[in-house]
């Protein structure tokens, strides 16, 4: 298990990714990993402001939406390179949340959750009814794939798979910066008792708000790069479905854990793909494995190994004394 | 160091706190005490922030500090302890203190980010800090133990050590003895005499009146939301209207 751990675990995991297209030999199921890598990004950004700061966020699949529409509209309507309007995504969506953050954050617990889900169906009425911006419920199509950089081309699905893979790791290396540093103990101590972390001189609206900004960025740059793949964008990307399979990816993989979003992303992914012969009987075993997990295993896979290892930990250094 | 002047809030016409003045003197433990539903807890958030005061004005170090939001207070040297002690029960207590002195730092994203020379000074500082709150609080031997697994007398402690790691001037401590047993408490006391003797001002709230009458050199008395009585133990323990209304005959002087 010591392998398993920290940095070594973390190279294995890289290179378990870099190998996999090797072995899979497969462009189908390869496209499969991009997209799962993709909402995993969008994962990993949910995780910071719901997992680590404690605020759950219903309206990030939205902004995954937001980040998808910049780049479609602008490429397809507006012939903007693909990268700036990659880079624009992110600007896009940063400032639409700053805007429903510093709203919606001044509500608590479950309201704030209420709001955020109402915001989230606003979006996506949006992106349905202004059919002059977002071509309606017909959608954008042929959305141009990443331009190439330098001699590297982004056209196959081999090459979009590294191409997703660099911004995952680029991602998870940004969040995990984040997570460890005093920035990431703020947004903790608002989660663990908003109260006391006011009491300890933590500004509570920029805190919040910072999160999820952050947090919606990575949504935002998902949804870039799901354009960038998908090459095809309807307005169903903004519905509350996207959201709750990505809350469910972080609940199943462990909430306020590093490698949570990313376990549960790959695992939920593989298991409705294992799952796919029994069409949409499928939820009938879905279904019921979900609720094992949430009862037997509240802190997800991640979160119920990380506790039992600290546990382990605090016995084993706590021996001299006793 | 911190003075009241005519402090009143109105919950919705019922009035929690009545035009009430007083003063803490720097160096000294204050006690404030009254039966439940008194207003002392709407006391401590009217000065630590967290409520509004519909009228009346609080001045700390002659700085008025009326209506401030509770992050700002905390900052100018005001901590304080809750009833109940939250701490994050998935993780270390070093690691739960860590934050406490996040408010003197300054890091923000762009230091975490590039990890910047001052980001790397700042977290030894914030870790330093944490340690030497919890040397104070003598509880260093636990620092790496699990928050969830320790005792509520520790978690007490603990909190304290929170409320240090901010390097406050005043400490407000609300119920600090609460659901811990007598021989916890005087350790509980000594170490509020401590923290006094290096220079901290404390305001307490507390049931606990033998450990009241031993520790505090000043008592302010709130009933229904007004003070009835404020002085020494001795004068407190005299004061005809205070035995009648919270103390009763049993903490009375005879």
């Amino acid at each position: 298990m010591k392998l398993l751990q920290g940095k070594t675990g973390w190279m294995l995991l890289a290179l378990a990714a870099l190998a996999f297209p090797l072995l899979a030999q497969n462009n189908y199921l390869i496209s499969v990993a991009t997209q799962a890598f993709i909402m995993a990004i969008a994962a990993l950004g949910l995780n910071l402001i719901t997992g680590y700061t404690g605020q759950f966020n219903l309206a990030h699949g939205a902004f995954m939406a937001v980040g998808a529409y910049t780049v479609g509209i602008l490429t397809v309507d507006h012939q903007v390179p693909f990268w700036i309007a990659f880079l624009l995504a992110g600007v896009v969506t940063a400032v639409a949340g700053f805007f429903v953050g510093i709203l919606s954050l001044r509500l608590k617990g479950h309201y704030f959750s209420i709001f955020t889900l109402c915001v989230s169906y606003i979006m996506y009425l949006l992106i349905e009814k202004w059919e002059s911006l977002t071509h309606g419920t017909v959608g954008i199509m042929g959305v141009p794939a990443p331009t190439g950089v330098g001699p590297v081309q982004f056209g196959t699905p081999l090459s979009q798979y590294y191409l997703v893979l660099a911004f995952l790791a680029l991602g998870i290396w940004i969040m995990s910066r984040i997570v460890n540093s005093l920035l990431g103990r703020s947004f903790m101590a608002v989660r663990n008792s908003d109260e006391l972390a006011e009491a300890l001189g933590i500004d509570l609206m920029r805190t919040k708000t910072l999160s999820f900004v952050l947090s919606v960025v990575y949504a935002g740059f998902a949804g870039a790069l799901y354009a960038g793949q998908v090459r095809f964008l309807g307005p169903d990307l903004a519905s509350e479905v996207v959201t709750f399979d990505l809350v469910m990816f972080v609940l199943v993989g462990g909430i306020g854990t590093l490698l949570g979003p990313l376990v549960g992303t790959a695992l939920v992914t593989w298991l409705t793909q294992g799952l796919q012969f029994l069409q949409d009987y499928r939820m009938v075993v879905f279904g019921p494995v979900l609720i094992a997990l949430i009862i037997f295993l509240p802190d997800g896979i991640v979160g119920t190994w990380l506790n039992g290892r600290a546990r382990r930990a605090d016995t084993t250094r706590g021996k001299p004394h006793a | 160091m911190l003075e009241i002047i005519d402090l009143t809030k109105l919950f919705f016409g019922l009035t929690a706190v009545d035009h009430v003045s007083t003063r803490f003197e720097r160096g000294q433990v204050s006690a404030i005490i009254g039966p439940n539903g008194a207003g002392k807890t709407t006391f401590f958030n009217l000065i630590a922030g967290t409520h509004r005061p519909s009228s009346g004005r609080i001045l700390f170090n002659g700085q008025d500090v009326t209506g401030l939001r509770p992050d700002h207070v905390a900052r100018l040297g005001i901590a304080r302890t809750f009833q109940t002690t939250h701490l994050f029960d998935n993780a270390t207590i070093i690691d739960n203190l860590i934050v406490g002195h996040r408010l003197r730092t300054r890091s923000g994203l762009w230091d975490v980010l590039v990890n910047t020379k001052r980001l790397q000074q700042e977290e030894r500082t914030c870790r330093d800090k944490a340690m030497e709150a919890l040397d104070f609080v003598g509880l260093a031997h636990i620092s790496h133990r699990m928050a969830g697994d320790i005792t509520q007398e520790e978690r007490k402690r603990v909190a304290f050590a929170l409320a240090l790691a901010t390097d406050p001037e005043l400490l407000l401590l609300d119920e600090p003895a609460g659901g811990i047993n007598p021989e916890e408490t005087v350790g509980l006391a000594a170490l509020i005499r401590k923290l006094v003797d290096h220079g901290k001002t404390v305001c307490l709230i507390e049931h606990k009146m033998d450990m009241i009458m031993r520790l505090a050199d000043k008592i302010v008395v709130l009933n229904n939301g007004t003070k009835i009585a404020e002085g020494t133990p001795a004068e407190i323990r005299r004061d005809p209207q205070v035995i009648d209304a919270y103390l009763g005959v049993d903490h009375a002087a005879v």
